[in-house]
Order: C-alpha cells, then sequence, then structure tokens
C-alpha cells in the first residue's frame, strides 16, 4: 500500500455524511454568486446586446441611444478594453467582436442602474451587420472542409489487413448530439475594484486562476492585481470551466470603468443562447469482428462539431479519440480526429469531456452489430473486455482489467438479470403494443487530464494556537462534494475531529496557479495537496509530543483529536494543548500543500503515452418499457455497481453516480439541442433555449427502482486515501438505457432486428425505431463491407453474415422474444 | 370563505407578510416578479433558475383558503407580480428553519443526500413542505404506486422542481420517510386560521399600474379603460412573458380571487367551473367527477402551476397548445363570457378563432366554464411529449364517447397541437358513431384522424410524428378501454 493510499486508524474518510453545507442549503443561507448582489452596495447591472445572425459583419455600431434611456450609465464596447480584447485561452474568442459569429453572440454589453434600464438600453443600442454565409451543421462543416486547430491520428497495428481478413465487416456512421448543462444556477460574476486598484471578482468558476488570467490580460493587469473567489457554484457540470472568463472581464472591465460594482448574471435564454454545451459528434465507422464475434479492427473518423472557437475542443477530441476502445480489448485502431467550425456556441467541457463521445462510438457499434451478428449484446460486451497483460490503442497497459468483469459479474447476480429476461421475453410475447427490453453496458475511464502539466494541486492549511484548522485548497465546489472530502482528508490526515476543521472559499490569493476542478480529479489533486499540508503540520508536532512523551517522533500517534506515544506511560495530551505548545517552541503552524500525480506522460504529436493514473470502472443494467403506440417509455429499474476506489465519502459517491446516471439518461433520451438550420431570418437560433423547450430529467424520469452498489475490493494504489475518482465516470453508465431502448424497439420485429437509433431516443426516435422494426425494414443502417472492393481472396462470401441470423441462432438468446 | 374581499389596503400602503414580518410592497412595479421582490429584501433562499416556471427553484409557500381554515400552498415566485400579493402571507425556505433548528423537510432533505448544489434545493423543500402540511395527506392504500410514498406524499408535489445533480433518488426518500406535522408546529397550527383575503390594490410605478378589483363589475369597467389593458390570474403565463420577453402593460387587471369567478357547482344542466379557481382547486373540488379532467390534472403542467393557473387563462391565452382545451371539447363545454352587456355563453368549438386568437371581446373576461352532464362514460386524455411531468404537449388528444351494448352511440374529440387552434375532430367523430367500438372502427377513425388538422415541424415533435400520433391515438385508446392488454 502506498503511502499516499494507506488510512491511518479510524479514518474520518469513508464515513458517510452529508454534503458539508447540506443544512445552509436546505435553509437557504447558502451563498451563491448573485446572491451576493443585495448585499453589495451601488452596484450596476450589465446586459448584452446579442446578435441576431448567426454570421455577420458587424458594420456600425451607436451606442447613443442607449445612452438615452434613463438609468443607463454606460455602453461596453471594444474600445474601452486596456488590455487585450480575448475572453480564451487560444486567442481565438473576441470579447467584443467585429465578427458576430453564432446567433446570440454578445456584441457590446450595456451597464444600468437597474436591471430594467440595462435591458432597455441594450434594446436601443442600434448595431448594423453585414449578413455572411454560416455553417451550422457537422455535415455542412465537412463538405465545406470548415476545420480548426488540430486533427489528431491514433493508430496501432495494421487496420487495413485486419479489416480485411475479418470474419464479419460493417460499416456506419452515427451522430451524437451535444448537451446542454443547464446547471441550476446560470453564469454569474460581481466584479469590484479596491482603494488600492486591486479588482476583486466573484464568479461563479470551476477555474478561478484562469479566470483570474483572462480577467488580467483584458484589463492590462498582472494576475496580482486580480482576485478571484469562488463561495460556491450552483452546479458546472464543465460548463463553467472556460466560459466564466469572459463574462468575470466584463464585469471586472465595468467596474474599473465606473468606479462601482458591477453584476453580471445570465438568465437563462441568455446563458443557453450565448455559452458553450457538450460537443455534438459525427462518426464514421468500419469495424471489423472475428467469426466468434471478437472485435479485431476499428476504423473511425470522429468529427467534433466545436462552434465558433477552439475553446476546450482539441483537449476534448484527445479524449474522445482516447476512449473509442471504452472497454474493449481491439487489436487494430485507427482513429483519425478532426474538430468542425461551426457558426453556433462554443462548445465546451461537459463532464466526461469527450470521453462519452468517444464511447458512445464502440457502444453504438456493438448495439447495432450484435443482432448482426447474431449475438445477445451484453454477452459479445462482456466477450471483448480487455484481458490481462492488455493495452489501450494509445499505449496503456490496463493493469486493472479484472475489475470489469468482476462488476459485471456482480451485476448479472444482483440485478438478478437472467430470470428478469425469461419475466421479459414472457411480458413481450404477450403484449402486442408493448415491449420491455433491458441492457447492459460497461464504463472504463480515464481519470487524469490528457495534458500533464494540470495534474498538479496545491492547499494552504491553517492551524491556529486553539486547535482549530481553517483549510484551503485550489478547488471549487458546485455539488460534487469536494468540500465535503476535502474536510475528511484534512481531519483524517490531522487526526482530529471534523468539528475541529473549516474550510475557506476558493480565492486565488490563498492558492495560486490552480488547475481547474474538472476532469473528475478534483478529490485527487487538492485531496493530495491538503494531506500533503496536513502531514508537513504534523510531522513538525510530532516533534513537538516526542519531546513531550520522551519518544521518536514516529512512535507519536494522533487519533481523535488527542496526541498520544506508543509505548510511554504518560497521558495522551489533547490537540489542542499541543498546538499552543508548538506556537510557544516556535514552530509553525501553517504549510502550503502540494501534489503532482506521479508516472504520467503524453505525446499529444502521435496519441501515445501513459496519459491517465488509472480507470474508473462501473457497470449498470437498464430495463424499459416501450409503448408501440407513441415511443413513449419508461425505465422500470436501473441497477449499477460502480468502482470508486475505497470511498472518501460514500454518500456523496452514491449522490455522484446516481446524479450522473440520470444526468446521462437525459442526454441519452430526452435533451436536444435543435437549432434552426433553415434559411430563414431565424438560422442559427437555438430554438430550445429556454426549460420549457430543453427538457432535463424531471421526478418522472427517475428509475423507478434504482440501485446503486459500490465495488468491493477496490483499493486504489495511486490516489488519496485508497480513493477514485468519480465525478464523470457515472454519466457513461446511462449509455444502457439507450440499448435497452434499441433492444425493446427490436422486440417489435423479428428476431435479428437491428437498430439505429438516433441520440437523444426521444418518444419520436423511438417511435420510427419501432415502425421500422414491425415494418421489417431495420437494418441498423450497418452496411457490410464491400469485400470485392477490398480484394481480400481467402474471405467468406458476403452471405456467410446474413443482416438477419437465422432463427436457430436465437434460441440461446434469451433476451428476445 | 373563498375571495373574501377587504376593500382597502392599510395606510402604510401595501404590505405582504413573509416569514411572519411585515414588508412593504411601497411602489413596486407591476412588472417585478415576487420572486425578485423576495431577493431585493435579501431573502436570496428562492432563487431564478429559468424566469417560466419550469424549474421550481423559486418555490415559496402562501396561505391559501382551504375550507374554513387554510392550507399551505406552493407555488412559483418567479411568474406572479409582487404587488399581487399585497395582504398575503408567504413563507420561504429561511421561514422554515436555520442552521441548528431545521425545519423536518429540512432536515430529511440534508440527511438524505437530496442536496449537491443546493441552488435547487430551497424550491424543492418548499414544494415538499407544502405536501408536509396537505390536510388530506394520510398513509397510502394497499395497492403500491411509485408516485405516492408509504406517508402519502403525492410525488406531484414535485413534479415543477429540477435537480440537475442528484438524480432525484435520495429527494424521493427525504419526501417518503416524511412523518407528520406535530401540534405545536406553528404553521401546522396557522392552518386553522382562516386566509388572508384578496385585498384592494392599487399601485403604480407611473407607467405601469396594477390593480386587484373587488368586485365583477368594476374588473369589467376597468376592461373599458382607454390604455392597453391585460387580465391576469395566476400570471402563469403573463409572467414568462414579462420575465423573458420584456412584456410590459400599463395596466394589469388581477381577477385572480374575484368571488364571482370562484365558484363551482352543479346544476341539472352542467357542471360549472369558476374561471378563477386554479387548476389544484378545481381538482381538489370536482374530487374525480369528471373522469376526463381527472386524466389532464396530472399531465398539465406542474403541481406549482396548477396551484396558481386557472382555466380563465388557459383559455384566455388562445394558445393552441394548451392542455385544457382539447380536453373542455371533447367534453363539449361552454364558456360563460362576462362584458359590459352582461353575459354570453358560447360553446368552446367556437371560441378559438385564430393563432392566439378567440371571439371574446377585449372588454370582456371569461367568467365561468360549463360542463353538460351527463357525462360520456368513455374518455382518455392522450399527451404526447418527451416528459411526463411538466413538459408542453407536441399533440393532446381527447376522446369522450357514449358506448352502448359495444357500439359508439357518440363520439367527441378534442385536439391541441395539431393547428393553429384547438380543434374538434368532427370527421373522426362521424367516423365512430354508429359503429361498433371495434379495432377495425377504430382503425378507420385512426385514418380519418390522421388526416385532420396542419401539423407542423418544429423543436417538439416533427408534423409526421404528430400526424402519426392521432393515429395511434384512436387505436391505442380502442385497445386500453378493450383491455385486450394485461398485464402478465
Amino acid at each position: 500500500m502506498s503511502s499516499l493510499s494507506e488510512r491511518p486508524r479510524n479514518p474520518d474518510v469513508g464515513q458517510a455524511i452529508p454534503h458539508e453545507s447540506a443544512d445552509l442549503h436546505v435553509t437557504g443561507r447558502a451563498l451563491y454568486t448573485d446572491d451576493l448582489t443585495g448585499r453589495t452596495k451601488d452596484v450596476l447591472h450589465a446586459w448584452p446586446v446579442q446578435s441576431p445572425h448567426a454570421h455577420a459583419r458587424i458594420t456600425r455600431i451607436d451606442t447613443t441611444p442607449a445612452t438615452r434611456v434613463d438609468g443607463v450609465v454606460r455602453v461596453l464596447t471594444a474600445d474601452d478594453v486596456p488590455g487585450v480584447n480575448d475572453a480564451g485561452v487560444k486567442h481565438d474568442e473576441p470579447l467584443f467582436p467585429s465578427e458576430a459569429m453564432f446567433h446570440g453572440h454578445a456584441v457590446v454589453w450595456v451597464l444600468g442602474e437597474t436591471l430594467e434600464a440595462a435591458r432597455l438600453g441594450a434594446a436601443a443600442v442600434e448595431v448594423d451587420y453585414e449578413v455572411l454565409p454560416s455553417i451550422l451543421t457537422t455535415a455542412e462543416a465537412i463538405a465545406a472542409e470548415s476545420f480548426q486547430g488540430g486533427q489528431p491520428r491514433m493508430e496501432r497495428g495494421d487496420v487495413d489487413a485486419a479489416l480485411a481478413s475479418a470474419a464479419h465487416v460493417f460499416h456506419g456512421e452515427f451522430e451524437c448530439k451535444g448537451q446542454e448543462h443547464f446547471y441550476l444556477e446560470t453564469h454569474a460574476a460581481l466584479a469590484q475594484v479596491d482603494e488600492n486598484g486591486q479588482v476583486f471578482v466573484q464568479s461563479s468558476t470551476q477555474h478561478p486562476s484562469e479566470t483570474q488570467e483572462i480577467v488580467a490580460h483584458v484589463l492590462g493587469l498582472r494576475s496580482h492585481e486580480v482576485t478571484v473567489q469562488c463561495l460556491r457554484m450552483g452546479g458546472g457540470f464543465g460548463g463553467k470551466e472556460m466560459q466564466p472568463h469572459g463574462l468575470a472581464a466584463v464585469a471586472a472591465l465595468g467596474a474599473v470603468i465606473t468606479g462601482r460594482p458591477v453584476r453580471l448574471r445570465l438568465n437563462r435564454t441568455l446563458d443557453m443562447s450565448m455559452t458553450g454545451k457538450r460537443h455534438g459528434f459525427h462518426t464514421q465507422w468500419r469495424v471489423g469482428f472475428d467469426a466468434d464475434g471478437g472485435l479485431v479492427a476499428l476504423d473511425a473518423t470522429l468529427t467534433s462539431d466545436a462552434g465558433w472557437s477552439l475553446d476546450l475542443s482539441e483537449p476534448v477530441l484527445a479524449r474522445a479519440v482516447c476512449h473509442v476502445d471504452n472497454a474493449y480489448w481491439i487489436p487494430h485502431v485507427r482513429v483519425n480526429g478532426r474538430i468542425a467550425k461551426t457558426h453556433k456556441t462554443s462548445q465546451t467541457a461537459f463532464r466526461g469531456f469527450g470521453g462519452p463521445q468517444g464511447m458512445l462510438v464502440i457502444e453504438d457499434i456493438l448495439g447495432r452489430c450484435a443482432p448482426l451478428l447474431g449475438r445477445d449484446p451484453a454477452d459479445l460486451r462482456r466477450q471483448n473486455f480487455y484481458g490481462p497483460g492488455q493495452s489501450t490503442p494509445y499505449g496503456q497497459e490496463v493493469t486493472q482489467w479484472d475489475r470489469l468483469p468482476r462488476a459485471w459479474d456482480q451485476l448479472l447476480r444482483t440485478a438478478d438479470i437472467a430470470n428478469r429476461r425469461q419475466e421479459i421475453d414472457r411480458f413481450n410475447a404477450t403484449h402486442p403494443d408493448t415491449r420491455r427490453g433491458l441492457a447492459l453496458t460497461p464504463v472504463k475511464f480515464g481519470i487524469s487530464f490528457n495534458l500533464t502539466a494540470f495534474n498538479q494541486g496545491g492547499a494552504l492549511v491553517l492551524v491556529y494556537k486553539d486547535g482549530s484548522v481553517l483549510i484551503n485548497h485550489g478547488g471549487t465546489e458546485m455539488g460534487q462534494g469536494l468540500h465535503t472530502k476535502m474536510l475528511q482528508v484534512a481531519a483524517t490526515a490531522l487526526g482530529i475531529p471534523r468539528a475541529s476543521v473549516r474550510l475557506a472559499p476558493t480565492r486565488t490569493d490563498k492558492v495560486p496557479n490552480t488547475s481547474a476542478t474538472a476532469a473528475s480529479s478534483g478529490a485527487d489533486l487538492n485531496g493530495g495537496a491538503v494531506k500533503d499540508a496536513c502531514e508537513q503540520i504534523k510531522g513538525r508536532l510530532a516533534q513537538v509530543a516526542a519531546q513531550h512523551f520522551g519518544v521518536h517522533a514516529a512512535d507519536v500517534r494522533f487519533d481523535g483529536g488527542t496526541v498520544s506515544a506508543i509505548g510511554s506511560k504518560a497521558d495522551p495530551i489533547p490537540w489542542a494543548q499541543l498546538t499552543e505548545r508548538a506556537y510557544f517552541q516556535r514552530v509553525q503552524l501553517s504549510a502550503t500543500g502540494y501534489y503532482r500525480t506521479e508516472g504520467l506522460h503524453w505525446d499529444s504529436t502521435v496519441m501515445r503515452g501513459t496519459p491517465f493514473k488509472y480507470f474508473a470502472h462501473g457497470v449498470a443494467a437498464a430495463e424499459v418499457e416501450v409503448d408501440g403506440f407513441t415511443g413513449a417509455y419508461r425505465t422500470r429499474r436501473v441497477d449499477i455497481v460502480h468502482d470508486v476506489g475505497d470511498s472518501l465519502s460514500p454518500l456523496v459517491d452514491l449522490g455522484q453516480i446516481e446524479g450522473g446516471f440520470v444526468q446521462g439518461a437525459g442526454w441519452m433520451t430526452l435533451e436536444e439541442l435543435v437549432w434552426d438550420e433553415s434559411d430563414g431570418p431565424n438560422r442559427g437560433k437555438l430554438t430550445t433555449q429556454a426549460a420549457s423547450t430543453y427538457k432535463l430529467p424531471s421526478f418522472s424520469e427517475m428509475p423507478e427502482v434504482f440501485n446503486v452498489a459500490l465495488l468491493p475490493h477496490a483499493h486504489e494504489e495511486g490516489a488519496v486515501y485508497g480513493s477514485k475518482a468519480v465525478g464523470e465516470p457515472p454519466l457513461m453508465l446511462a449509455f444502457c438505457v439507450r440499448e435497452a431502448l434499441r433492444q425493446a424497439a427490436a422486440a417489435f420485429g423479428a428476431p435479428g432486428t437491428s437498430i439505429d437509433l438516433p441520440l437523444p431516443a426521444t418518444p419520436e426516435a423511438v417511435f420510427w425505431a419501432v415502425e421500422d422494426a414491425r415494418a421489417g425494414h431495420a437494418d441498423g443502417a450497418v452496411e457490410r463491407g464491400d469485400r470485392a472492393e477490398r480484394h481480400v481472396p481467402d474471405q467468406p462470401g458476403p452471405d456467410a453474415h446474413a443482416p438477419h441470423p437465422r432463427s436457430e441462432e436465437l434460441a440461446s438468446e434469451p433476451a428476445k422474444g | 370563505m373563498m375571495g373574501d374581499v377587504s376593500t382597502s389596503t392599510s395606510a402604510r400602503g401595501p404590505q405582504v407578510t413573509v416569514n411572519g414580518t411585515s414588508r412593504s410592497l411601497g411602489q413596486t412595479p407591476s412588472y417585478l416578479s415576487l420572486l425578485d421582490f423576495l431577493r431585493g429584501q435579501g431573502l436570496t433562499g428562492a432563487k431564478e433558475g429559468c424566469a417560466e416556471g419550469e424549474c421550481g427553484a423559486c418555490s415559496v409557500l402562501v396561505a391559501r383558503p382551504d375550507g374554513d381554515g387554510s392550507a399551505w400552498v406552493a407555488l412559483n415566485a418567479c411568474l406572479p407580480p409582487a404587488v399581487a400579493y399585497a395582504g398575503q402571507e408567504i413563507v420561504t425556505a429561511e421561514g422554515l428553519g436555520a442552521p441548528g433548528d431545521l425545519h423536518p423537510v429540512q432536515e430529511e432533505m440534508a440527511q438524505r443526500g437530496g442536496s449537491q448544489c443546493g441552488y435547487c434545493t430551497p424550491g424543492f423543500v418548499c414544494s415538499m413542505a407544502a405536501e408536509y402540511y396537505r390536510a388530506d395527506r394520510a398513509p397510502g392504500t394497499a395497492t403500491p404506486d411509485p408516485e405516492r410514498g408509504p406517508n402519502g406524499f403525492d410525488l406531484q408535489a414535485l413534479s415543477g422542481n429540477l435537480c440537475r445533480c442528484t438524480g432525484y433518488r435520495p429527494i424521493r426518500d427525504a419526501a417518503y420517510a416524511l412523518g407528520s406535522p406535530g401540534e405545536d408546529d406553528p404553521l401546522a397550527q396557522r392552518r386553522t386560521a382562516p386566509a388572508p383575503g384578496a385585498e384592494a390594490t392599487r399601485v403604480s410605478d407611473g407607467a405601469h399600474e396594477f390593480v386587484r378589483p373587488t368586485t365583477l363589475s368594476e374588473a369589467v369597467a376597468l376592461l373599458a379603460d382607454d390604455r392597453e389593458t391585460r387580465l391576469v390570474a395566476g400570471a402563469t403565463d403573463w409572467g414568462v412573458a414579462a420575465n423573458l420577453l420584456m412584456a410590459r402593460s400599463p395596466v394589469l387587471i388581477a381577477v385572480d380571487r374575484l368571488p364571482e369567478l370562484r365558484e363551482l357547482h352543479e346544476t341539472g344542466e352542467h357542471i360549472e367551473i369558476g374561471a378563477a379557481l386554479t387548476l389544484s382547486e378545481i381538482e381538489q373540488q370536482l374530487a374525480g367527477r369528471i373522469t376526463l379532467l381527472d386524466q389532464l390534472f396530472g399531465q398539465f403542467a406542474s403541481r406549482l402551476i396548477r396551484n396558481a393557473a386557472t382555466l380563465g387563462g388557459n383559455l384566455g391565452t388562445g394558445s393552441p397548445i394548451g392542455d385544457a382545451a382539447p380536453a373542455l371539447l371533447a367534453l363539449d363545454a361552454r364558456l360563460v363570457l362576462t362584458g359590459p352587456g352582461g353575459d354570453r355563453v358560447v360553446p368552446i368549438a367556437d371560441y378559438f378563432t385564430g393563432y392566439r386568437q378567440t371571439i371574446r371581446h377585449p372588454d370582456e373576461l371569461i367568467r365561468s366554464v360549463r360542463i353538460p352532464v351527463p357525462l360520456a362514460a368513455t374518455t382518455a386524455f392522450h399527451k404526447i411529449a418527451k416528459r411526463r411531468f411538466d413538459d408542453i404537449s407536441g399533440v393532446a388528444v381527447a376522446f369522450a364517447l357514449d358506448l352502448q351494448d359495444g357500439v359508439v352511440r357518440r363520439a367527441r374529440i378534442g385536439l391541441g397541437g395539431v393547428a393553429a387552434t384547438p380543434l374538434r375532430a368532427y370527421d373522426a367523430e362521424a367516423a365512430l358513431q354508429g359503429r361498433p367500438w371495434t379495432l377495425d372502427t377504430a382503425q378507420e377513425a385512426a385514418r380519418v384522424l390522421g388526416a385532420t388538422g396542419t401539423p407542423l415541424d418544429d423543436h417538439r415533435a416533427s408534423a409526421r410524428y404528430r400526424t402519426a400520433m392521432l393515429r395511434t391515438a384512436v387505436l391505442k385508446f380502442q385497445a386500453q378501454t378493450t383491455s385486450e392488454e394485461v398485464d402478465a
């Protein structure tokens, strides 16, 4: 066991406790950025003027009509920017653009004494546009070769030869739509300037250090002149990793220019029409199986729909490419990636960060091809899991290959899969207008930022004379329970009750140069840093205690707020007595902690290396029921076994698993970004830009039965106190919902029916899938490879794998009716 | 008890009681929502998540009349004008409890992991508290119902609250674990006293006036104002326009507490439902008497919306996708319109004239809805939407059949979402009438119904799907009413 992962006696980590702010949440006392507005004097309100065109050159801006509106104080334009007029890290996101790049793009910002004044002022600003041609869909971008950023290629083995010799070859296309984060708290920033010119921005941001950097460069300041604080966020999900920066910069610019606090809060319409979302992906693929159903080769081209600027699209694509294998050993792999530039919001990080879009490719392939291979999809998946000694297409060994089979087999038992399949078969045989489906899917997700440099964390731990402890760390709290875990880590590391530890809000003047709280890494990185700081202090205190007890420092024990020594007859002393004693002995009671993830390396030019510290795993089974009249469905039961290592905080982890699953299920089934792709006057407008049109899962979409288990015996050597990251991986567990819908729709047709199910699989999409299955012309939109062109003489002919397998092959397939 | 109208505001100007403390509404402009008012008062527990009554982060409790006493009713604070609550009593999450002194609802939510980011939590707490205090909440029956807890908690109470973090399971567990209020619970005790009556109100910021008249005749007189007037009841439609589209009206006339519009009674010929009764009140007072409406209620927006929205408002907007219209068309309802010349009664089938246009004159208001009796015995309300709770219909189909010896004697079908107005499907009705209620008849009617209306493609559904849903609705209705499909 490593010293990082080893737990002391009676650790506070591992206890199931509520969120550290739960009492504040439920009583309405927890403060979010915009709640500070009413607590701040003389605040100005900011509102944008948005482009009504998807792509247009701005030929004239007249702000004078706005300044005549009662209560309007100022209109911020590009001319006001003292530093760099750019809000991105790639310098491709002008804060005040001269060319509108998407429908809803903020052109200028109006500051008003009231929100009403700012809104009326924004309506009065006159902007002339010269409309330019726009590209909205991935297909349009591919046709126009409208790409941006790098085009990575990951390759292993000889894909062409393997496809040429494969027993079964299929090819097809797959498109997944994006997803709106829909954090309940929309973007917000509140900026002030103090008497000394220090800029203080409170921002709902997952990445305070980068918000600080962008604010500084927009204002032409250095980083030490800007402080960013984030009390907490009302949800982030990746949507506040990059997107807050420009908004914070506008507020800060307004504060610097007017000398008054400026509040910028996007309402839901602005938030949805202006800020980035999960990338949609288009994939073209060709896959080969051997005669037994083993994957032999995959050739895929992934095109992400990035919107108007790069943002995080390159690392998102890299993670997608690195996750096309999901849980499966594919000997020969070639994946090309490219980033489409379209006139839409700049798509960004979203829980999973490209991983889900990559993993969906292989899961979609298996779901569509299994019936054509005459195989049960679950068995086909299980068969292709990684085995010992195998490595990913980018060259990282899958050392914990045994965890998925173990979780899978546990799920088969605990979810009573075999019996339920028989029940479903009986149900489907007796219900002409209703079908049920039950599907299992695995998740294997790499943990660490692909870019090695980001894998560092910092902390500042202060111990006061009275023994009370205040911890600061670089991570932000967005509901994921990071602060709760950090309190538990500190209490564990110092051997004191959690009640003796408090946590201060995340601020850039406490811990500098932090990484985004992202990539599920918050607890790993900041936990390592908090533990490091605590252990430095504890080491010093151990020296003080050793003197007291007359023992070697290594024999001092910290446990439950008392300090004792092995083999000493002296009474244990309270923690607070020791800290006071240390003070008078002039021993430093504070420490900065630091953590860097060891053993990582990554060469992005060839897409090879060991980018991940470890993999998180999980398996899920969903049972759905589909109404053949409407395509409407419900999720009857979901069972999950998930690998969180040795959980730091089981209630928090359970919440992440359940919440991630339901959020993923929303993306799979319900949540639909619809852009006006017509040539009409609203071309490029997001038509689902409100809660009334973009539907999140509600109570009615929650699985009726929902069982979640943590995988036992899952210690992780490479992370703090043996735990694993949990933020993102559970989202992908929800793939099983879509696969269950695919199977239920297929059950309306003949055995062997392969269904091409759109994503999201809305009731309408499922209805058409059912209609296709019933009509008998569903083929999963999968076509077999054209042998003639490939000149592979020793291959079985096309008839060797008929699209609709013979019925006797189905006798052993319990899931089908 | 209902609509007990006091006639004047106090000398201090309009006040609202929040968490037991009286607060001045002052010169609050009529477009300022109750939510923004509360937040401006420093009560920032209630949040804005969507500003259109979809997410429930702004849910607060309001004391409403209930028999001789009152009930705590949860609603979206983001929609109604703050000044509409002059004289009323409101409780927010801050008023329910405090750290160290948590309310039972707050305790369950906190302990069970019901909050993650916490932003939606105060709203959930208020919605849950309303159900906690529901007087007729009682431990459930023997039949297991996934949407009703063993403590009688109706999950519909949370149908208007969205959470993006938890996946809802711990929130459901918290709701189902709640006990009953203790006798010393002040909010439980408050239910035994009458709710505040409506308070005559006239508030203006100079450009935007809010008026709450006390009588119907006063309201009708106000409609003759030279300025552009706007009627509001629950403001669940108006509030969205005010928040998101910056709709502003020189004169808002609140009619939701007019006693003349809040009666529900039955004659030998019809059941008459006051236009200003909320959907929740109608549901409660009808107590299942109109099966078709009972099927509608659970699918009509959310409980939070139903606690404010009225039939008058739902029909007054003239929306082609309001869910009440198809059901009322199938019930052959009549609308009573009141204007300067008195009442007139119009069949609902004649009411809608175009997209958001009706035969109602600008100086008229909807007084009540009359539903003829006897009612058709075989009815169904089919709502096609992405989400089962709180969604807007892509297509809505309401059926009302009179069957005799297996033959359709009379059929009425109301449609929403397939044309610029809600529609009666006369041709499909004709295809059913006089025919045996068999699959063959249903298939013929399905063919006819599938050719009804002029469905459009939009973000909710394609035209093709809408057409298909008209077709399959008849087939599903036939299958359901002939019970061929029984759970194994």
